[in-house]
This record gives structure tokens, C-alpha cells and sequence, in this order.
């Protein structure tokens, strides 16, 4: 018995050249097994649709009937597209707004909720709830409360999805609402790894509020912040339950984003290479996106 | 004082919203209190209950489909050492590098090939993809936290490794187990895209498409207070879920997992 353990033992860290191969071999096949659902996951649902992305978007692909290749038509049609620049322009600038306010939002409740103190696993659980509602839930929330007939703020006269400033301004408080209580759950987890002897310590050298929080809390919190950055940038990047349920692109289509765009060219113009072909320039761009953020962490 | 005063004006403004929409969804038309909004929700389009029925099945295959297949992936990157092995778990990893969006229009031609265009299950597995990364991840440190010992001491005793995984090793890994099911409900529950995009026939949408459609003109005028108990019907679990399961759901983010 103690010989099992032994070898057992030695074929796993790899030392063990004398020891018979089959124990390891036996090893090694069980841990193929037991990540086979993974790889044929990974490789049918994942690498498969990633490289039929690419091959797609090199043909005339219609919803029905056979495809033709006809490259480089579906990108240098991109730029003539008739929604795709402005959504580019209008999902850049909805990515930086909503960036810097969920940002500081989600930093100031996390701020406000830090210290433990009765009552505080309540506040905590408050402004994290909607985030547990669906986003698609939420967005038709906000279609009822900011109708002016039904919703509790019709007396204020506020069209609140009727220009294209006060739709943006509308859906950044839905998604601000939505996703405050996500991002202070982020800082929440980076702010309690800062020791309390440092905070300790910078009061007995009389350092001020403000002194410790830019001195010791922001510098601390730093890999924190770029994570919560990194997820807020790429996820407004792919921007659209909101635009399509709650401003349903409107007023003329001026809250149209580029996930829009695709969905628009896949399934009402039924040009699915044409839509593969923005799919693989945004995948581009956020791949790149991602791995300059992930550089930027370590 | 001041503490609790502006922490609560805060919390009253984050749960508005919520209080406003359960109570617009149990008002009647005269202004007074009413289920009529469920009952006509209830004979919206196909039904409710095939709506809701939808919803429940593609988030229990997705829930099922997510723990097995990262129980046993998670085992076998903590644990195991084989060919091929880092680069299958970067990956898997890297599922979270490519945005969503992007590959659905290629999901959906492929499940055209496969024959799971517009079905629940073809759904289902597209959703575990998206949650193995998060997933996979979780369970390969919650496996890698059991001390060696505990398994090894059942192998000698003659146990195979499955049975050490089954017997000895799921039961020390439950909180991680609960935090991936709960993550993976949540996200199956209320993903709006991939139904939107993956399902084509009205009678297999799960609820948040069949409720979305409620706001389409093609229905007549819109009718608002049934608009907000879809809105409770799919909210109310995961709030529920949520406040039952909470530190799960916390330890899912302490996990560093997010980070991929």
C-alpha cells in the first residue's frame, strides 16, 4: 500500500524515471478524460465559430442559399455602410461618458460602505440589488418608469427619450442604476485587501481624509481600478440591450450602437457576411483592446 | 446620524426603481390593486407558463451542463498533468478575450449545421461556453485549495479517482460549486442576445425576448402594467436567489476570477 502511495506520488511530480510508466500514462489518460467535455466545448462552441467568423466574413454569405467568396467586398463595404460610422462615433462616445461616471459612482458608494459598521451589510446589499436583476429586465423598467403616461415622473414634462442627448442622458442612468452596485462590489473586494495598520498608520502621523485617500486608498486600489476599467470599456464597447430595448436606436437612430449594426445586417438584411466582417474588425480591435489592459494589470 | 441619513437617501434611490415596478405591476387600470396584469400576462402570446418553462429549462441544462463540465475540467487542471493541458486551459481562458457579440452570428450557422437552430439546447450549450472561462477558473482554485492529502489517502485505500472526486473532493468544493451554478443561472436567465439571435420561433423564446416583444407595436397598443410584471416575473428569483445566495455570489468576485 505504502509503494502505491509512493508511486503514485512520483509519477505525478515527475521524478519518478524508474518507476513504471503505467501509473503515470494511467494518470494522464484519467486527466484527459476528465477535461474531454471541455476541450470538445471549447473547440466546437469556441475556436469553430471564431474561425467561421473569419471564413464568413470573406464570403457573400445570405441567410439562405449557398455562399460565394467574394473578399475584400464585405470590408471595404463597412465605411459605406449607412449606420456603422455613426454607431462607431455614438458607441465610442457613450463608452467614455458612461466610463468616468460608473467609475466615480461605483467609487463613491464603495467609499461610503467600507467601513464595517451596524446597518452597513444593508446599505452593501441595496445598491447592489439591481444588479441582480437581468439587464434586459431593467431596460424595460426604465421603458415604463420614463414613460411620461404611466411612470411616476410624467409631471416633470421631461421627454426623456425624445432627443438624442436626453436618450443618451436616460439610458446612462439605467445602466448607472444597474451596474453602480456591481463595479462598488469590484472596489469593495480591492479596497478590503488594504491592511487596516496602513490606514492606522498614516493617522498617527496625522495624515488627513483626503491625504490618505489619494496617498494611500487610490494607490493601493490601482489594479482594482484598471479591472473594473478594463470590464466597463469592453462591456460598453458591446453595448446593446439598452440601446435596443430602451431607445430601440431612437430618435432617428441616433443611439444606434455597432453590436446594433451586426444585428441589423444579420437578421433584417439578411447579410450575414457583411455582418461576420464588422464582427472580426470589432474582435480585432477588443482582443487587442483586452490584451493591452491585461499587459496594463500585471 | 449623518452616517445612516445620506446611506439611506442613497438606498432609496437604488430601490425605487424596483418598489416602483412591483407596484405598477399589481395596479389595475382604475388605480386600484389587481393581479389582472399577471392574469393578462399569463395569456400573452404563448403563455406564460411555456415562457417561463422555456427560461427554467435552458437555465437548468445551463446550470447542469456549467458544474459538470467545470467540476471535471477544474479536477483535472488542479489536479492531473497531461499533454496539452496549459494550452487547453488558456483557451478556455481566452473565451473571455473574445467578445460575445462577435461569434453568435457563426454559433448560429453552426447549430444550423448540427441541427440546434432555434433549440433550447443548442441555447443551453452555448451558454455553458460562455460560462466555462468564469467557471473552469473557480474550480480548478477551489480543487487546488483541497489539501492533497484528503485524496490521496482515499487512493491508497484502494478508491479510483473518480470515486476520490465524487466521494472526498465535491463535497470540500461545494462552495465553489454554488457559486458557478449561481453565476450561470443568472446569466442564463436573463441573457437577451443569444435567444434573441440563436431562436427564430416565438413559441421557444424564454422570457426576456417573449417580454421585450410586449413593447413591439405588431401587439397593439402597449400594455404597461403587464409590461411590468414580466418585468417582476423575471426579476423576483434572481432577487431572491441573490439575497439567499449572497456570499456566494461575493466569493465569486473575491475569486479573482473576473480577472481570466
Amino acid at each position: 500500500m505504502t509503494g502505491m502511495a509512493q508511486l503514485t506520488t512520483a509519477a505525478r511530480t515527475g521524478r519518478g524515471r524508474r518507476a513504471p510508466a503505467r501509473p503515470g500514462t494511467l494518470r494522464a489518460l484519467a486527466g484527459m478524460a476528465y477535461a474531454a467535455p471541455t476541450a470538445v466545448i471549447v473547440l466546437t462552441l469556441f475556436l469553430a465559430p471564431l474561425v467561421l467568423v473569419v471564413v464568413m466574413s470573406l464570403h457573400r454569405w445570405p441567410l439562405l442559399g449557398a455562399p460565394t467568396f467574394n473578399f475584400p467586398a464585405n470590408y471595404t463595404k463597412i465605411v459605406h455602410d449607412p449606420l456603422f460610422p455613426g454607431a462607431v462615433v455614438f458607441t465610442l462616445k457613450y463608452t467614455a461618458i458612461i466610463t468616468v461616471l460608473l467609475s466615480a459612482l461605483a467609487l463613491g458608494l464603495a467609499l461610503l460602505v467600507q467601513e464595517r459598521r451596524p446597518g452597513v451589510g444593508f446599505f452593501r446589499t441595496a445598491y447592489f440589488l439591481p444588479g441582480a436583476v437581468g439587464f434586459a429586465a431593467a431596460a424595460l423598467l426604465f421603458y415604463g418608469m420614463l414613460n411620461n403616461d404611466v411612470g411616476p415622473f410624467g409631471f416633470l414634462g421631461v421627454k426623456w427619450t425624445g432627443t438624442p442627448n436626453m436618450a443618451l442622458a436616460s439610458t446612462i442612468v439605467l445602466v448607472l442604476w444597474r451596474f453602480a452596485g456591481f463595479n462598488m462590489l469590484i472596489l469593495l473586494t480591492g479596497l478590503q485587501s488594504i491592511p487596516v495598520e496602513v490606514y492606522e498608520a498614516a493617522r498617527t502621523d496625522g495624515a488627513s481624509r483626503w491625504q490618505v485617500f489619494t496617498r494611500i486608498t487610490l494607490p493601493l486600489l490601482r489594479p482594482t481600478i484598471a479591472l473594473m476599467l478594463i470590464l466597463s470599456i469592453t462591456g460598453s464597447l458591446l453595448a446593446f440591450d439598452q440601446f435596443f430595448i430602451f431607445t430601440n436606436g431612437g430618435p432617428d437612430n441616433s443611439t444606434v450602437s455597432m453590436v446594433m449594426v451586426i444585428y441589423r445586417n444579420a437578421f433584417f438584411k439578411f447579410d450575414l457576411g457583411g455582418a461576420a466582417a464588422i464582427s472580426v474588425v470589432l474582435l480585432v480591435v477588443l482582443v487587442a483592446l483586452n490584451t493591452l489592459q491585461l499587459k496594463v494589470l500585471r | 446620524m449623518r452616517y445612516y441619513s445620506s446611506r439611506s437617501a442613497l438606498a432609496v434611490l437604488f430601490l425605487f426603481p424596483l418598489l416602483w415596478s412591483g407596484w405598477s405591476s399589481l395596479r389595475g387600470q382604475d388605480g386600484g390593486f389587481t393581479f389582472g396584469n399577471y392574469a393578462q400576462m399569463a395569456r400573452f402570446g404563448e403563455g406564460l407558463p411555456r415562457y417561463f418553462g422555456n427560461s427554467l429549462l435552458v437555465s437548468v441544462l445551463t446550470v447542469a451542463g456549467t458544474v459538470v463540465v467545470s467540476a471535471l475540467g477544474g479536477y483535472a487542471f488542479a489536479r492531473f498533468r497531461f499533454p496539452g493541458k496549459n494550452l487547453l486551459f488558456l483557451a478556455t481562458l481566452a473565451i473571455l478575450m473574445v467578445p460575445y457579440a462577435t461569434i453568435l452570428i457563426p454559433l448560429y450557422v453552426l447549430l444550423g449545421y448540427v441541427g440546434l437552430q432555434n433549440s433550447l439546447v443548442g441555447l443551453a450549450l452555448v451558454f455553458v461556453m460562455f460560462q466555462l472561462p468564469f467557471a473552469t477558473y473557480m474550480m480548478r482554485n477551489s480543487f487546488e485549495a483541497v489539501p492533497r492529502e484528503l485524496e490521496e489517502a482515499a487512493m491508497v485505500d484502494g478508491c479510483g479517482s473518480l470515486r476520490a472526486l465524487i466521494g472526498i473532493l465535491l463535497p470540500a468544493v461545494r462552495p465553489g460549486l454554488i457559486t458557478v451554478a449561481l453565476f450561470a443561472f443568472l446569466a442564463s436567465w436573463n441573457d437577451f442576445f443569444a435567444p434573441l439571435i440563436l431562436l427564430n420561433d416565438g413559441a421557444s423564446f424564454p422570457l426576456p425576448v417573449a417580454v421585450v416583444s410586449m413593447t413591439q407595436k405588431t401587439f397593439g397598443a402597449i400594455d404597461y402594467g403587464m409590461l411590468q410584471a414580466g418585468v417582476m416575473v423575471m426579476a423576483v428569483p434572481c432577487l431572491l436567489l441573490f439575497l439567499v445566495l449572497q456570499r456566494y455570489y461575493v466569493r465569486g468576485f473575491m475569486s479573482g476570477a473576473l480577472r481570466g
